[in-house]
């Protein structure tokens, strides 16, 4: 695996997934809005874990607690705490049809969900509204989409 | 720890196991949590991360930027002509409505013993456009393209040309988040304006309406009331609009009434906002201290001052300060509020006004001398609201009535007779 050549990409990318995350839409598509950025992130650490992983978890996470978070830090942990897992078993992931992939997906969407949650309410902004629980699920509904994008030009290279 | 991290992946990785750096990370964004939380230590920090991000943001938000301007330029003739006559008709009406302002309000100075009429407590405002992007979309924040370099400062209040929108909350060096006043973390301090009583309104989460959560069951409160800002809590000044009781439902069994209200302000609607600066000896302005946590200070302009400097030179903004000091010892290093410290700007304007400050020393600085302490708290009081924004609707009889109980709290005493606002005072 090219370690060091993705990181452009990677960056570029997740740039986008960052514009993505704050273009403005109507109220009703904003709420089903997957966390693109977040999945961008759980791709690298899939696909380069030694390029992007923790690091890139943890300053784009950074850079969404400048966006949304009320406390900075906040998004930061809860995407290195993700992407350590993702990148760690990214192997197993990578050999898994995709179907079992957005599972997996899924499952880390909610896990990030969980620790941003926790941490709302420990800082004193508790945020209960169920709706931020949608989000993981069309996280997971794109991912095969978002990795067919990310993964498009690795594919063809390699 | 590293331990920890010699599981899955130690083959691929050069240099320290993942394990490692995920706990050193962990610990950083602790470290950053805390420090953010506890301490607002990170604010330097933040000013640059916003500063970074906002050639971002302005990028996000240029496309409908573009499309508004385009909008805008290819308005029809007639379009623009309609507008035109409507807004001259606006201005016409405004004219009518402040015509008497002016001697209103110096005959209600006279009434009330002072020499001449307060200023206006707003002192300057500055126009500020919502920048369109999405932040956290569950919390109702907004961000607006002012900053540091504009002057801006944190905690300071939003106003749109009805009522209240909310008051800024990350200011970064060209832009500057907002917290409205209906998200779910933020509380207002206000008082119903047919009768006086005080109460917090809070954010019910969705665009359009506040909550009053602390109001008994038989409080005297009914659908239609106004609500204003009470004055305190440091932030507002007393007497902007912030809503309109809309609903009021009692319960018997319940002790408190549910009560929700709309506010004034076109919430989801506004792409201009005012960011105000307010004369900070103003009797109407917000007490800076409790802006800061303390309830023992005051506002200086308010306390009862032991003597009045006799008849200092005229350059006021001077003597309007130094009788300060000497009073709120304890509070000295709390009163300076976020407000002139944090701003290279805003104390500027104040010095580079010069007609402003004879009024002022006039009306605020003899006043509390004169007079017991709670009379001139109350008594501009009842001016600033016309003097504000809401020059038509509060001008009848609630004037005298409701001032004192609106404003008369200066903070040094108020906490034992007032309750409902000395409770939850926190946004």
């Amino acid at each position: 695996m090219s370690s060091s050549e993705p990181r452009g990409r990677m960056l570029f990318t997740s740039l986008i997934a960052l514009v993505l995350t704050v273009l403005p839409l109507p109220p009703w598509l904003d709420l089903v809005r997957p966390a693109f950025l977040v999945l961008t992130v759980l791709y690298w650490s899939i696909a380069a874990p030694r390029a992007g992983g923790i690091g890139l978890g943890w300053f784009s996470g950074l850079l969404l607690d400048v966006f949304q978070g009320p406390v900075l830090g906040q998004h930061a942990m809860a995407l290195s705490l993700v992407t350590y897992i993702t990148s760690r078993e990214h192997q197993k992931i990578r050999s898994k049809p995709a179907f079992q992939q957005a599972l997996i997906v899924f499952a880390a969407l909610v896990m990030y969900e969980v620790v941003v949650f926790a941490i709302d309410g420990w800082t004193g902004h508790p945020l209960t509204s169920p709706l931020r629980w949608i989000h993981p699920l069309t996280g997971a509904l794109i991912w095969p989409l978002a990795a067919a994008i990310l993964g498009h030009r690795n594919g063809r290279r390699s | 720890m590293a331990a920890f991290g010699t599981g899955g992946s130690r083959a691929q990785v050069r240099g320290p196991s993942p394990g490692f750096r995920f706990t050193l990370y962990a610990i950083l964004s602790i470290v950053v949590m805390f420090l953010d939380q506890r301490h607002g230590w990170l604010e330097q920090a933040r000013f640059v991360l916003q500063g970074a991000a906002y050639p971002i943001q302005l990028a996000v938000s240029s496309p409908s930027a573009a499309w508004k301007w385009l909008h805008e330029s290819f308005e029809t003739r007639d379009a623009l002509r309609a507008e035109n006559q409507r807004l001259q008709k606006q201005q016409r009406e405004l004219e009518l409505r402040t015509m008497r302002y002016e001697a209103l309000a110096r005959e209600n100075g006279e009434l009330r013993g002072l020499r001449d009429a307060l200023p206006p407590v707003a002192q300057r405002w500055l126009a500020a456009e919502i920048v369109n992007i999405q932040l956290n979309s569950l919390r109702q924040r907004v961000l607006i393209n002012r900053g540091t370099t504009n002057g801006v400062f944190k905690a300071q209040a939003v106003l749109d040309d009805k009522g209240l929108i909310g008051q800024t909350t990350h200011v970064g060096p060209w832009s500057a988040e907002v917290i409205l006043i209906t998200d779910p973390e933020h509380a207002v301090p206000v008082a119903i304006q047919r009768t006086g009583l005080r109460t917090i309104a809070v954010g019910a989460g969705d665009a359009a309406s506040l909550a009053l959560p602390y109001l008994p069951g038989n409080a005297d409160i009914k659908t239609g009331d106004m609500l204003v800002t009470s004055g305190l809590g440091g932030v507002f000044p007393a007497g902007y609009p912030v809503a309109r009781v809309t609903e009021v439902h009692r319960d018997a069994v319940q002790p408190l009434a549910q009560v929700r209200a709309i506010p004034f302000a076109r919430i989801d609607t506004d792409t201009e906002v005012v960011l105000v600066w307010f004369r900070p000896e103003h009797p109407a302005a917000p007490a800076p201290a409790s802006a800061t946590g303390d309830l023992k200070v005051g506002n200086a302009a308010l306390q009862p001052q032991p003597a009045p400097p006799p008849r200092p030179k005229p350059a006021v903004p001077d003597a309007t300060r130094t009788p300060a000091p000497p009073v709120p010892t304890p509070g000295s290093p709390a009163s300076p509020p976020a407000a002139p410290v944090s701003t290279p700007a805003s104390p500027a304007p104040s010095a580079g006004r010069p007609p402003a400050p004879p009024n002022t020393s006039n009306s605020t600085a003899p006043a509390p001398s004169k007079k017991g302490t709670p009379a001139p708290a109350a008594a501009p009081a009842g001016v600033a609201p016309k003097g504000a924004l809401s020059a038509p609707t509060n001008s009848k009889e609630p004037a005298a009535g409701d001032a004192a109980p609106t404003v008369a709290p200066k903070r040094p005493n108020s906490p034992t007779p007032a309750p409902p606002d000395a409770t939850p005072r926190n946004p």
